[in-house]
This record gives C-alpha cells, sequence and structure tokens, in this order.
C-alpha cells in the first residue's frame, strides 16, 4: 500500500517534471510556430545562471525563481533580434537556426565553463510514507508547474495581454489590422517562452546538477510532449504531459528506466499517428 | 603542434635559461609517442588528471636523459569524448605519426575501437585506466587494476561489516556489465547474495524510480558501478531522499571521475571505494610524488584518479622495455618487458605479469570525508587473478580477445 | 530564371555532370592511393561514405520534400544488419546486401505508418526523430550478454568493434585500405548518377511534382501517398550502403543513430543547398575535413563552428553554396541560365 503510494507521488512529480521542461518550448511554439531547438540549451545557461548566483552569494530560492529565468529571458530578447526576427513564417528555418543557435550555446558553455558537472544542493529536506523517504524537492517543481500553468491559463483568458496574444497567434494579418504590432507581440512571447525554460533549469540544477551537453536530453522530450499536446499551449501541454509522464513513469517502475523511455517514446508516435493533430487538435478544441 | 600548453610553456622558459643545455643533452632525433585521451567533452575530467600524469612520467624520463639517449615526445590527441575521432586519430598516430608506442582510450569501449586497429597496424598499445579484466592481447599492457584485484577485496569486506543483502547499480555498457558479473560472483564467494542488480544508460539523469525500489528491497549494503556526469544525480537524488547514510555504499568507480570532489560533502560523504591508488595514501614516495605534481602542474591540479597513476606507471613500465631491449622495436620491448618489470609507482610496486600483460598492485579501500579518502584498508600486491585464469600469453602468444565471465 | 524544363535540357546537363564526376571518380581511385600517406586515404574514405550519406538525404527532403529527422536510423541499421549478418554468415557479400535491404524494409513499413496516415511537415519530423531516439535508446541498452542475434553479440554503448572487413566475392581476405577507397569512391558515384538518372525519368520528375504541390499532383492522377514511399525507400537503401561503408572504415556502435549524426547530415544539406545533389556532397567533405582539423588545433570548440556556419547559412545563404554559386556564375556570364541541377534549383520551404 505504502508502495502504491509512493509509486503515485513518482507519477506526480513525473508529470510536473515534463510539463516544466516543455511549457518554454509550447510558448515559442504554440504562439509563433517556432520550434526552438535550441530550448535544451536555454534549459542549460538557466541552471549555470542558478548554480552561478547561488555561488555568489544570492538566496538559491531567488536565484531558482528571479534570477535564471531572468538571464535567459534577456538572452531569448537577444536571440530574437538577431536571428529569429528574420525567419517568421519559415518553421524549418526556425529549426534548423535554432539548431546551429543550441550547437554555439554547448559550444559556448563548454569554452567558458568547462565541461564538468555543476551541481547544488537541493534546499528542501525529505519525508516519510510509511517505510519510505522521498524527496520534497519533487513537490517544489510539481508545485511550480502548477503555479506556470494555472497563470499561464489566467493570463491568456482573463487578460488584455492574453486576449493580443491569442488574437494574433489566430491571425496575424487581422491582429495587424486592428493596431496590434505582431513583431512586438513576438518579441515579448518569445522572451517569456526563453524565461520559462530559464526557470525549469534553475529548478532542475539541484536535483539533475549542469553540464553543458545537458539539453540534449531534455529538448526531444519536451519537443515531443508539445507536439502532443498540439495547438493549445496550456491546456495541450498539460494534457500530454499528464499522458507521457505517466506512462514514463508506470514503465519505469515496472521495468528498467530505458523501457520507460522507449515507452514514452512509443506512446507518442501511436498517439500523433491517431491524432495527428495533437490531443487539443480533436478534443479539446479551442482551449488556451 | 599538439604539444600541451602547459609543457609548452614550461619547455621555453627552460629553453630560455639553458637554451644550450637542452639543445645539446639529446643528439639524435625524438622518439615520438602518442596519446590518445579524451580532453575534451564529457569524458574531460577522467582525461586531465591521466594527461598531466602522462606528462609528468615523460618529463622525469627526459630530465633524466631520455631513452637511448633520445627525447621522448609527445603527440597528444583529444577525441573529445567522442569513438569516431579514437579511430582516426589511432589510425594516424599508427601509420602517419609512427609512434613507437601508443597510450591510450578511456572507457572499454574507447580501448575496444583503437585496441584491434593498433593490433593491425603493429604498434604497441598502453591501456591504463582500471576495468572490467580480460583483455588477452599480446600487442596490449594494461597497467590498471581489474575486478579481481579491487571487487575481490572490497566484497568480502562490504558482506562482512555491513551485511549479506546487495544491491547493484551499475552503467549499462560493457565496464558495467561485466563489472556486475563480478560483484555478483565475489559476494557469493563472500556468503552474501545480489539482491538486484539494475542498469542504467551513460545518460540517465532521473534516478527516483531506482531510489524507491531500493528502499522497497532493504539491501544491507550498495554496490555502485555508476559512470560519468550525469550519474552523480543519483548521489545527489539520495541525499534529497533524505537516504544519505542510512545505507551504506560501496564501489569501484566512485571517485575515478572525481565524484567525490564535485558531490557535496552530504552527498558523499561515507561512501566507500577501492582502488589500486588514492592521492592520500601515506607513503615516502607517493607523498614525493604528490609533491612533483603539484609542484609542476600548481596547487589546483585535478585530483590524481587511480586511471592517472596507472597512466604514470605505465610510461615508466614502457620505459623499462626499451632500457632493457636497447631498442625501440615493438617486439623486442614486448618481450622485454615480459621478462620483467617493475616500477616503484605512487600507490606501491607495480609488477607485471607476462602471463597476462596485466599488473600486480596494492589495493586500497577508502572512505570519503569532506571531499577526500580516508584509508582503511590496504592490501599489499594483488595479482590479476581475474585475468590469469582465462588467459596466458606465454603458452599461446597468438591469443587476442576479451574474456568475458560468463 | 525561367530556363525550359524540357527532358533534353536536363539530360544535357545531368550527362556533363555525370561525367565530370566520373572523370574525378576514375582520377582519385588512380591517384590518391599511390600520392597519398594511408592515413589521408583511410580518413578520404570515411568521407566518402558520409557523402553517401549525404546525398541519400539530399534526394530525400530537397527532391522528395520530405524532411527526415532520423536519417541516422537507416545510416545506423544498414551498419548493424551489415554486422550481424557478416558475423553470422561468415560472408560478406550477402552482408553487403542486407545493409541495404534491412534500411529499405524498415522504411517500407515507417513510410505506410506515416504516408497513408497522411502526416506532413513538422509532424513527420517528430515521428521520424522518436523512431530514431527509439532505435538509438534500445541499442544502447543491449550491453548484456543476452543480447545476441545469432553469434552476433550488439555490445551496447561499445557497438560492435571487431565489425568484419567487407571481402571479394568468395573469398576470405579483407579489402585493403585502397580497395576500401576505391570502392567507397565508385559507391559515391554510383548512388550520385543512380540520383540524376532517377530524376530525369518520369517517376523522378513525379516525385518533383508532388514536392511542389502535393494535391495538385493527386488532381493529374498521381498516387502522392506511393511516390512518397517509394522516395521515402529508395533513401533509406542508400543510407543502409553509407552506412554500410561507414562500418567498413570506423566500426558500428550506437553514436550511428544519435542526434548528433542526424544533425550532422542536416547541416550537409542545408549548407550544401537543398534541391542539389552536388552541395551537400561538398559541404559533408569541408564540414568534415574543417572539425577533424579543429578538434586536433584544440583552439575552437568545433560546435561552436557548426553553430554558426548554420546560423549564417540559413539566416544569410537559405538557398546554400552550390545555388549562390551557380547565380554568381550566372552573373559573371550573363547570357546563359544558370548551371545547376537544373530541375530543382528552387525549392518551396
Amino acid at each position: 500500500m505504502d508502495y502504491f503510494l509512493v509509486v503515485l507521488f513518482q507519477i506526480v512529480g513525473t508529470v510536473g517534471n515534463l510539463a516544466l521542461i516543455s511549457v518554454g518550448l509550447a510558448v515559442i511554439f504554440g504562439m509563433m510556430r517556432v520550434i526552438n531547438l535550441a530550448h535544451g540549451e536555454f534549459i542549460m545557461l538557466g541552471g549555470f545562471a542558478a548554480i552561478f548566483s547561488t555561488q555568489a552569494g544570492i538566496n538559491i530560492w531567488i536565484a531558482m525563481l528571479v534570477v535564471a529565468p531572468l538571464s535567459v529571458a534577456l538572452l531569448g530578447v537577444v536571440v530574437e533580434r538577431l536571428i529569429m526576427r528574420r525567419l517568421y513564417g519559415r518553421m524549418v528555418d526556425t529549426m534548423l537556426a535554432s539548431w546551429g543557435l543550441s550547437l554555439l550555446l554547448i559550444g559556448l558553455a563548454t569554452t567558458f565553463f568547462g565541461n564538468r558537472v555543476v551541481g547544488i544542493a537541493a534546499p528542501v529536506g525529505s519525508f516519510r510514507v510509511g517505510g519510505y523517504s522521498l524527496g520534497a524537492y519533487d513537490f517544489v517543481l510539481t508545485g511550480v508547474a502548477a503555479v506556470v500553468f494555472a497563470g499561464g491559463y489566467l493570463l491568456l483568458r482573463m487578460t488584455r495581454a492574453g486576449l493580443i496574444a491569442r488574437a494574433t497567434m489566430q491571425n496575424r494579418e487581422m491582429a495587424s489590422s486592428l493596431g496590434i504590432e505582431p513583431s512586438r507581440v513576438y518579441a515579448v512571447t518569445f522572451a517569456i517562452g526563453a524565461g520559462l525554460s530559464g526557470l525549469a533549469g534553475g529548478l532542475l540544477a539541484p536535483i539533475s546538477g549542469v553540464l553543458p551537453t545537458m539539453g540534449v536530453a531534455y529538448v526531444a522530450k519536451a519537443f515531443i510532449t508539445v507536439i502532443t499536446g498540439g495547438a493549445s499551449v496550456v491546456t495541450g501541454t498539460a494534457l500530454s504531459a499528464a499522458l507521457l509522464g505517466s506512462i514514463n513513469t508506470i514503465s519505469t517502475f515496472l521495468t528498467t528506466p530505458v523501457v520507460g523511455d522507449v515507452a514514452l517514446l512509443l506512446a507518442a508516435t501511436i498517439f500523433l499517428r491517431l491524432l495527428p493533430t495533437g490531443i487539443t487538435g480533436r478534443i479539446f478544441k479551442g482551449a488556451p | 603542434m599538439n604539444i600541451s600548453r602547459r609543457l609548452f610553456l614550461g619547455g621555453t622558459a627552460l629553453a630560455l635559461t639553458t637554451p644550450w643545455v637542452s639543445r645539446a643533452a639529446f643528439a639524435a632525433d625524438p622518439i615520438n609517442i602518442a596519446s590518445i585521451y579524451d580532453l575534451s567533452g564529457g569524458l574531460e575530467i577522467y582525461g586531465q588528471p591521466i594527461d598531466a600524469c602522462l606528462d609528468l612520467a615523460v618529463a622525469e624520463l627526459n630530465e633524466a636523459g631520455g631513452l637511448l639517449g633520445r627525447e621522448i615526445k609527445v603527440q597528444k590527441y583529444d577525441p573529445q569524448s567522442n569513438i569516431q575521432l579514437y579511430t582516426q586519430f589511432a589510425t594516424e598516430a599508427a601509420t602517419s605519426l609512427q609512434a613507437s608506442v601508443v597510450f591510450g582510450g578511456i572507457t572499454s569501449a574507447s580501448r575496444e575501437a583503437i585496441r584491434p586497429l593498433l593490433g593491425r597496424y603493429q604498434t604497441l598499445y598502453f591501456y591504463s585506466p582500471l576495468y572490467e579484466g580480460g583483455v588477452c592481447d599480446r600487442n596490449t599492457f594494461c597497467t590498471g587494476s581489474t575486478p579481481a584485484q579491487t571487487i575481490g577485496k572490497l566484497m568480502p569486506f562490504a558482506v562482512q561489516n555491513f551485511g549479506k543483502k546487495v544491491y547493484v547499480l551499475a552503467a549499462d555498457y560493457n565496464y558495467g556489465q561485466i563489472s556486475a558479473k563480478w560483484v555478483r560472483d565475489y559476494t557469493e564467494q563472500a556468503g552474501g547474495e545480489v539482491i538486484a542488480a539494475e542498469f542504467f544508460p551513460l545518460d540517465v539523469t532521473d534516478f527516483s524510480a531506482a531510489i524507491q525500489k531500493i528502499q522497497r528491497e532493504k539491501p544491507d549494503v550498495i554496490y555502485t558501478l555508476l559512470v560519468g556526469g550525469n550519474h552523480m544525480s543519483f548521489f545527489r537524488q539520495w541525499a534529497a531522499a533524505g537516504m544519505a547514510g542510512q545505507i551504506p555504499i560501496v564501489s569501484t568507480s566512485f571517485g575515478g571521475g572525481n565524484e567525490h570532489i564535485v558531490l557535496t560533502p552530504a552527498e558523499s560523504d561515507g561512501v566507500m571505494a577501492a582502488f589500486g591508488y588514492f592521492q592520500e595514501i601515506k607513503s615516502p614516495t607517493n607523498e614525493a610524488f604528490v609533491k612533483r605534481y603539484h609542484a609542476k602542474f600548481g596547487d589546483n591540479a585535478p585530483y590524481v584518479t587511480e586511471h592517472a597513476s596507472a597512466t604514470y606507471n605505465a610510461v615508466h613500465h614502457w620505459a623499462n622495455g626499451v632500457k632493457k631491449a636497447n631498442s625501440l622495436d615493438r617486439m623486442a620491448v614486448i618481450e622485454a618487458i615480459e621478462s620483467g618489470s617493475t616500477v616503484e609507482g605512487p600507490g606501491g610496486p607495480s609488477t607485471i605479469d607476462p602471463k597476462t600483460h596485466h599488473c600486480a598492485t596494492d589495493v586500497h579501500i577508502g572512505k570519503v570525508k569532506n571531499h577526500s579518502f580516508e584509508i582503511l584498508e590496504s592490501y599489499a600486491n594483488q595479482p590479476p587473478a581475474d585475468t590469469a585464469a582465462v588467459c596466458d600469453l606465454v603458452a599461446n602468444p597468438n591469443d587476442n580477445q576479451q574474456y568475458v565471465i560468463e | 530564371m525561367n530556363s525550359p524544363l524540357t527532358l533534353p535540357a536536363i539530360c544535357r546537363s545531368a550527362r556533363a555532370h555525370v561525367a565530370l564526376a566520373a572523370i574525378a571518380t576514375i582520377a582519385a581511385i588512380v591517384i590518391l592511393p599511390q600520392a597519398a600517406p594511408l592515413y589521408t586515404l583511410i580518413n578520404v574514405t570515411l568521407y566518402l561514405s558520409m557523402g553517401v550519406f549525404a546525398l541519400s538525404l539530399a534526394l530525400l527532403w530537397g527532391y522528395g520534400g520530405i524532411l527526415c529527422f532520423g536519417q541516422s536510423a537507416f545510416f545506423g541499421l544498414g551498419a548493424y544488419a551489415y554486422a550481424i549478418a557478416a558475423i553470422n554468415f561468415g560472408d560478406t557479400t550477402l552482408a553487403a546486401a542486407m545493409a541495404m535491404l534491412v534500411p529499405a524494409i524498415f522504411a517500407a513499413g515507417l513510410g505506410y505508418f506515416l504516408f497513408y496516415g497522411r502526416l506532413n511537415d513538422v509532424y513527420l519530423g517528430v515521428i521520424t526523430l522518436t523512431v530514431t531516439l527509439i532505435l538509438f535508446k534500445l541499442i544502447n541498452s543491449t550491453g548484456g550478454d543476452a543480447w545476441r542475434i545469432g553469434t552476433a553479440r550488439l555490445g551496447g554503448f561499445n557497438g560492435i568493434p571487431n565489425t568484419p572487413l567487407l571481402t571479394l566475392p568468395f573469398s576470405r581476405v579483407p579489402l585493403t585500405p585502397a580497395q576500401m577507397f576505391s570502392l567507397a569512391a565508385i559507391a559515391l558515384f554510383g548512388v550520385y548518377t543512380f540520383s540524376k538518372g532517377l530524376l530525369a525519368t518520369r517517376f523522378g520528375r513525379a516525385v518533383i511534382a508532388v514536392r511542389e504541390n502535393e494535391m495538385r499532383a493527386e488532381l493529374l492522377g498521381y498516387n502522392a501517398r506511393r511516390l512518397k514511399l517509394s522516395i521515402f525507400v529508395i533513401s533509406a537503401a542508400i543510407a543502409g550502403l553509407a552506412g554500410l561503408l561507414f562500418a567498413n572504415s570506423v566500426f558500428v556502435s550506437p553514436t550511428m543513430f544519435s542526434l548528433s549524426m542526424a544533425a550532422q547530415v542536416l547541416i550537409w544539406v542545408v549548407v550544401g543547398g537543398l534541391g542539389t545533389l552536388f552541395g551537400p556532397v561538398a559541404a559533408c567533405f569541408a564540414l568534415q575535413m574543417g572539425t577533424t582539423a579543429l578538434g586536433k588545433l584544440g583552439i575552437v570548440d568545433p560546435n561552436i563552428v557548426l553553430g554558426v556556419v548554420l546560423i549564417v547559412f540559413v539566416v544569410f545563404v537559405p538557398g546554400g553554396i552550390q545555388p549562390a554559386l551557380a547565380n554568381l556564375l550566372a552573373r559573371l556570364s550573363a547570357s546563359r541560365s544558370p548551371a545547376g541541377d537544373g530541375v530543382a534549383r528552387e525549392v518551396t520551404r
């Protein structure tokens, strides 16, 4: 019984984790139809930002929740200005250019930070469920993910900024003729997306450590989660994270981590074949 | 022009002060040797101390007049943790540079990539990191420790002190797979039992499921054969789950990749490891060695791992062979080394076993405390019994394979 | 820029290209083994095998319009099929055939799943990527003894380092490096000529028509799904051949399936020029030599260079080198229409 509860906690943790590493990519893809393959490197840089600022004496929570997202969002502004702005509407080109950016960032991080793992200790302790001891940090991750998703949902649904964002997303020309500046919306969206990737990186730093090449492990998973989610940024990503995260955790517990990953990928493949436009392309149409 | 910057700077400084002496010391052409170790990429952390110890050994030989009156010149190749580059560089070292000897390979995968090539091009090869044992090849000398030497001592120690139920976590490639079998073998010999063995590919960073499974199985001791930066996450997540110190952890890989330096004391204190060398060993030879090492590379030089000290030994074994044979001819050097070579290495004497081309070495068990190892036990002159059980190059000089425990 | 797309015009230019390639191949086979040191010869063999790999995607993406993120799946499958078959059969001729057959069959199954499910652009990319990742993860976790096919151990992360070398049919003697080099050069030339010829046929032009406008092609009576499936299978077989050559100059390992391998080949096609054949091969050679040289110098991290090259090409030279050079030449000799691969210079993305 305890073990069942432990597995359940683990599922919640994995889903939160998956949602968190996907949300930055989801915002950029959902709003701008830009597939940002440098997403993993944004996560990596968020991790480095959190670790370096903690080492510089900044409180770890501020480092993870403020410094990491802000510094990566700043990078996002620069990248949008220099590269992405020239490529809007050319989906394959944005993907290739961001792939180039990903290689460049890995190279730069390796050169300047060295190719070795750095880490910080998790800031919260553990708790017990029957005979088992679990890290409480997983719940911090899931909690932050829940806040981000709820905030995103409310932002898009309830505020004027959300209305503008949704309008630009649905019909760029129409929004533009109504007096909205699409390029500004895009710039802000890209910065927010990058910032959320940075947040994920900052929060992951204590449990996985940070390495210049760590992004590769996340980008494919995030990419698949977002595409499986479909057109709706918030609802789609949350639903597909829940689905894929559960499949992954259950199969990992039953067998090995490799089978867990393979099950996740296989499920996504079959799912996309059945619903080629993702979950929210068919089922929860119209949710933001 | 791949002389490391360190060596180059040191060399120029010396040349500026005593230009004529250093020229005059070596009349003939230098002896070209090659090293292929990952100095960038994911395995850099393993490669740096190895590279430094190779430099140190070569510099010592050159200061003592070189070999056969000639200077030793190292051509360094950095395969950037990429196996494809290993094969390219090994081919270049053998065919284009015509190196007298190649020191190289960190993972067992990279060794198995270049060993057949160097055999094909008849170039003498030294592999120095500790590994899973079993390589039987007359062209290859292995100076690192093997399971019989380390696991064979660590397992009885663990069963005796902590209990019989052992849970194994291992990296999912031949090093982890084969070593895990040795762990099972030696656990059973010691009267214990391996209750589970889990294998993790090198890119796995999430160990939470494994941590819960361990808690369900309640082993008396955990044996880790985890490798590389990603696998350090296990110790972080173990500590984050409040498990640090709850179940003893023993290992024959922990520390080889500077794990005890990168992880915080809260995460790593108490982990016990068995190696042929620890930088903390208290002996006059080692203290002098560490002093020379820091004098040459500064106080911030990387921690000297067993991989690195065995590389230092490897260079000196090769030099012994060349001196004894009075030649650089490959077969002559091999025969000279086979006829007996002992290096008073930093970890104790390292003696070549002619039947297996492996080394008998001292073995130590250490326990992590605040970023360094405290030596708990030492065992003198352990033979490479695992490989010796299957390999006899004196009787079958043409044998060329890696034996694997069934 | 509207050069007439008549069949004779295409043939004329294509024939000239093939003739030039033939001369280059013969010259290389005659001269290089004599003149170059063994090390260079072995490295060039490796580049040639990568050139074949580049052609496989140049054909599929540039002409078929199918962006496959997981071309390395076929590359790896070909190499593994060869190594496993060669170890089991003891003869390499049949094994070499398997290197093309196995990826082709796999592509037929996967392609049926994809194209008959009407999956397009980014979704197609995602699924090819996930399939490659699945193969990579699976093959990487076959380190245990239990994983063997016949007498061949799969070896997991280590791969199969003792990959048997190709022999002449009915012979036991492995090819020498010089012979291996000649074989790779002939293979590259053969695939190039085959692709040129294929594109000049009715089938080839129908494939290009589907790329340009799938619906229009279907309304004209072409079976777009079957055409896409066919070019997918052909490209997979070529990638398998590249894997075979690679396995003979390096060895078989899971890195062949890796994301970076899949990325490399995409970069070559982008840099060389989408919708061209020669460009990707040239880009492949140049970038391979560049990264190897950088690795030896150790001054700049090769990733920085690759990343900058990719960004610069996508943003500033979106057509790739070959069309850019061709345009330049055309401007210099203003009267002639730009040289190139005729049919497919301008590509809609």
